[in-house]
C-alpha cells in the first residue's frame, strides 16, 4: 500500500526506473539479437543467397527500435540520477559504481549513434556508398557492436547488483 | 594477435575480464 501513498517524487522516480529498465531491455535485447542471432544468420544466409529478407525487412526495423531505445534508456537513466548526475559522472560520494555504469552506458550510446547507425545505413543501402566504403563500414559497425556487447557485461553488473544502493535511495 | 571481438566467445570473455578489472578498481581505488 506504500506505493499508493508514495509522494510525487517517489512516483516520478519509480516511473523513470521502470521506463529505464523497459527501454534498456529493448536496447540490450536487440544488441544481443544482432550479435548472437543476426550476424551468424546473415553469414549462413550469404552462403545460399537468402539474406535479402533479413537485410531488407528485419534489420532496418530492428535498427529503428535499437537506436531509439538506446536514447530513451540513457535519457531515463539521466532523469533518474537527477541532481546527482554530475556526482555520478565524477565518480564521487557513493555514486562510484553507478557512475562507472553510466560512463559505460554513455560510451555505448555514442557507439550506437555515431558508429553503428551511420555505417549500417551504408551497409543496408539506405545511404550511398562504394563497395570499398561498405567493406570499411561492415568492419566498423561489427567492432562497435561487439564493443557494446563486451561493455554491456560490466555495465549491467554495475547497475543491477546493489553497488548503486546509495543512488537508489537518492541520498 | 587475433582481435577477441571477432568472435562471440572472445567478446564475452573480454567483457568478463573488463568486469573484474572495473570491480577491482572500484574496490581499491574508488571510495565505495
Amino acid at each position: 500500500m506504500d506505493f499508493i501513498f508514495a509522494g510525487a517524487t517517489d512516483i516520478y522516480t519509480g516511473l523513470m526506473r521502470f521506463f529505464h529498465v523497459i527501454a534498456g531491455v529493448a536496447w540490450i535485447g536487440l544488441l544481443y539479437y544482432f550479435n548472437f542471432v543476426q550476424v551468424p544468420a546473415l553469414k549462413a544466409a550469404a552462403a545460399d543467397g537468402t539474406g535479402a529478407g533479413i537485410t531488407k525487412h528485419v534489420a532496418p526495423l530492428a535498427l529503428l527500435w535499437f537506436r531509439w531505445a538506446a536514447l530513451a534508456t540513457w535519457l531515463a537513466g539521466a532523469a533518474l540520477l537527477g541532481d546527482n548526475f554530475t556526482t555520478a559522472f565524477l565518480l564521487q560520494d557513493g555514486y562510484e559504481a553507478i557512475g562507472l555504469g553510466s560512463w559505460l552506458g554513455t560510451i555505448m550510446l555514442f557507439n550506437v549513434w555515431v558508429l553503428i547507425w551511420p555505417n549500417q545505413q551504408k551497409i543496408l543501402g539506405m545511404k550511398k556508398a562504394t563497395d570499398e566504403e561498405k567493406t570499411v563500414a561492415r568492419r566498423v559497425a561489427l567492432l562497435a557492436s561487439r564493443t557494446n556487447t563486451m561493455l554491456s557485461i560490466p555495465m549491467l553488473l554495475l547497475m543491477t547488483n546493489g553497488l548503486s544502493h546509495k543512488a537508489l535511495l537518492h541520498i | 594477435m587475433k582481435n577477441p571481438l571477432d568472435s562471440i566467445t572472445g567478446t564475452i570473455v573480454s567483457g568478463i575480464i573488463l568486469t573484474i578489472i572495473l570491480l577491482a578498481l572500484l574496490e581499491n581505488f574508488l571510495n565505495t
